[in-house]
């Protein structure tokens, strides 16, 4: 991908909102959390997840290309998982009422991070033409 | 002259503005026709094929060329250049001339063709742990003409040579044609449209000064050649005896070149010398600060694509889009330069090259050329590290390009005289966001342009298939203003989508 900023952060929204949607409430009866936990997980994600893009954004510029490799689209899910583990266990993220098991959370932060990697590097294309020609922008 | 020749008269050539009576007083035949697009090459062929998605039927549109099939040309060019249809041109996995969505990629569509992991993992990997992967130009041109079967190409080619294209008074444009001699019963005939459209291509080969100048001076074709010309003589005559070769350029052109030679010297255990001349040298990493840092080294400066990545949709786009255009000259000039792909294979070659010293790449600047005796080249050089040097060559290729100068082409050349449009600093149209040449608009007619000829403008990589899906989704969109074809919502384009998955034909 070769986002920009703005792009990187409408893209994750938009594909939490949809693509996550789903697969959360898909997956929230399979697993023993409350579908006001999972999407409440998902909620900190996405909040969370903006300051991860600032990040991204900064190292991306050491990059000559400005890309972001699909490989990393990928393997950023596991320091964004791992802190996103911290917080839930510090009950730093607000409202989530009861404990939610390791093995849970990996499961659910896991599948909807692979469907959402999956989605934005094939099917998105389809359905905006010139989404990967703005950046990853869809406003 | 006769008035009725159909032909054109002195009137028609002198005058920028054409009355319909002046054209059928001339006798040259008056075709009506919505859209024309002149060229067709890929960007004529990406254009309609945008079009035709949107909604737009086969007979409001014209391709008028002298190519039987959209990609003739480029097959022409890449295989001469040393990629033939079984080598890995220099392209994304998603840039698809015939597939405007990118997806399923050219890896996608190779892995499933081949029942092969290998360009999945690759393109999963790349860049970080593997080369870039590039589809094999053999794939390309399968996949275009599947895709100029499914939208009726070959129904909207009408063949011949497009020799100007002249605003027409109430609006709109006549673009002359002259079709194949025979074909029909005048010189000339006319397509009278109210969009243009003009994807022409290089103008011609372009040749370093030192090597014109001794090409005309000596009438010599056969020792001096350009990269972009069919030089397989230079490969055979290697291939008989032993020889000594310049290579000039620091492109993709040359390494694939110096790939042609190594392969073949190792393959028949030839004992080829390759002299290498860099005018630029480089020698590292280089550029302003950290964050603008290209890698390079052994001469080479290395960059995966013609541009640096994010110019064909990213951050380089969007910064150089807002630029001004004094920003723009500034961003044009560090990313500009000669680059080539750091691919493992070819790397691996050259440092084969250098230990068994029969590769010599040599930093100079070149004075003359000139013949020796014996009818071999002798290439004077000046080097500011070391005293001029003669390298005695049986050949020298010149790999540094393609000529873009505008006033070479004739179409274009017309179109700066008599259409309004205007050179830009970089000596290609002015044009606008959606490509229009400005200056060459007439009442509600619009032309466009893409590919080379828009270079210097608010997008750097027009030369690229992607550069051309580009243009041809900015034109688009300018015409569904102009209420010439549909919108591309979501819902069309995923309708669109599996009717492309299905070849069956846009609806």
């Amino acid at each position: 991908m070769i986002p920009t900023l703005a792009g990187r952060l409408q893209t994750r929204l938009f594909v939490l909102a949809t693509v996550g949607v789903v697969l959360t409430a898909l997956l929230t009866p399979l697993l023993p959390m409350s579908f006001g936990d999972a999407f409440l997980m998902l909620l900190a994600v996405a909040v969370v997840g903006a300051g991860w893009e600032l990040l991204y954004h900064l190292l991306m510029q050491f990059r000559w290309d400005k890309d972001w490799p699909t490989l990393f689209g990928l393997v950023t899910a596991v320091p964004e998982g791992l802190l996103m583990w911290g917080l839930l266990d510090l009950g730093l993220v607000p409202g989530v009422d009861g404990p939610v098991a390791f093995w849970a959370f990996a499961v659910m932060f896991g599948v909807v991070w692979l469907g959402q990697w999956l989605f934005v590097n094939g099917p998105m294309r389809v359905l905006f033409v010139k989404w990967r020609h703005r950046g990853g922008r869809l406003l | 002259m006769s008035v009725s020749s159909g032909d054109l008269t002195p009137e028609l050539l002198h005058s920028s503005l054409w009355g319909d009576a002046l054209v059928e007083a001339a006798g040259i035949p008056v075709y009506d026709m919505q859209l024309v697009t002149v060229g067709g090459g890929l960007g004529s062929f990406t254009l309609l094929d945008v079009l035709r998605i949107r909604g737009v039927a086969t007979s409001a549109m014209r391709v008028l060329s002298t190519s039987d099939s959209p990609w003739q040309t480029w097959e022409y060019l890449t295989r001469v250049s040393q990629l033939p249809a079984h080598e890995r041109i220099r392209s994304d996995s998603g840039a698809r001339p015939d597939n405007i969505w990118g997806f399923p990629s050219y890896a996608v569509q190779e892995a499933w063709q081949d029942r092969s992991v290998r360009p999945l993992l690759q393109v999963l990997t790349e860049p970080v742990m593997a080369d870039f992967y590039s589809p094999k130009a053999a794939l390309v041109m399968r996949t275009v003409q599947r895709e100029a079967d499914r939208i009726g190409y070959w129904q909207m080619l009408a063949k011949g040579q497009v020799r100007m294209v002249r605003k027409r008074l109430g609006g709109g444009y006549f673009t002359i044609l002259t079709p194949p001699a025979g074909s029909g019963p005048t010189k000339r005939v006319a397509l009278r449209s109210r969009f243009v459209h003009l994807a022409v291509g290089y103008p011609g080969l372009k040749f370093l000064d030192d090597l014109q100048e001794f090409r005309q001076r000596q009438g010599e074709r056969y020792r001096v050649v350009n990269a972009y010309e069919p030089h397989e003589h230079v490969y055979d005559q290697l291939s008989k005896r032993p020889g000594v070769v310049v290579v000039r350029g620091a492109g993709i052109v040359a390494s694939r070149v110096l790939q042609r030679l190594i392969d073949d010297r190792e393959r028949y255990g030839l004992r080829t010398q390759i002299v290498h001349l860099f005018r630029t040298y480089v020698t590292g990493s280089h550029g302003p600060h950290a964050f603008m840092r290209r890698k390079g080294g052994d001469g080479w400066a290395y960059q995966a694509f013609t541009m640096p990545k994010s110019a064909f949709g990213g951050q380089l786009k969007a910064q150089f889009r807002r630029a001004t255009p004094e920003r723009r000259a500034r961003l044009a000039s560090l990313v500009a330069g000669t680059t080539t792909p750091k691919l493992s294979g070819w790397q691996e070659q050259l440092r084969r090259a250098r230990r068994g010293n029969w590769y010599h790449p040599v930093h100079a600047e070149v004075e003359r050329i000139d013949l020796a005796p014996d009818g071999r080249l002798v290439t004077y050089t000046n080097s500011a590290n070391s005293a001029p040097m003669q390298h005695v060559s049986d050949f020298i290729i010149d790999c540094t390009g393609l000529e873009a100068d505008m006033p070479e082409h004739r179409v274009l050349d017309d179109l700066l005289r008599h259409g309004g449009a205007r050179p830009n600093k970089a000596g290609r149209l002015q044009v606008g966001e959606h490509f229009e040449v400005l200056g060459a608009e007439n009442g509600d007619g619009v032309l466009y342009a893409s590919g080379a000829a828009t270079a210097g403008n608010h997008f750097l990589a027009v030369d690229s298939f992607i550069g051309m899906q580009t243009a041809a989704l900015d034109i688009a969109d300018d015409l569904a203003g102009r209420g010439f074809c549909g919108g591309l919502g979501p819902v069309r384009s995923v309708s669109q989508w599996i009717r492309w998955a299905a070849n069956r034909g846009p609806a």
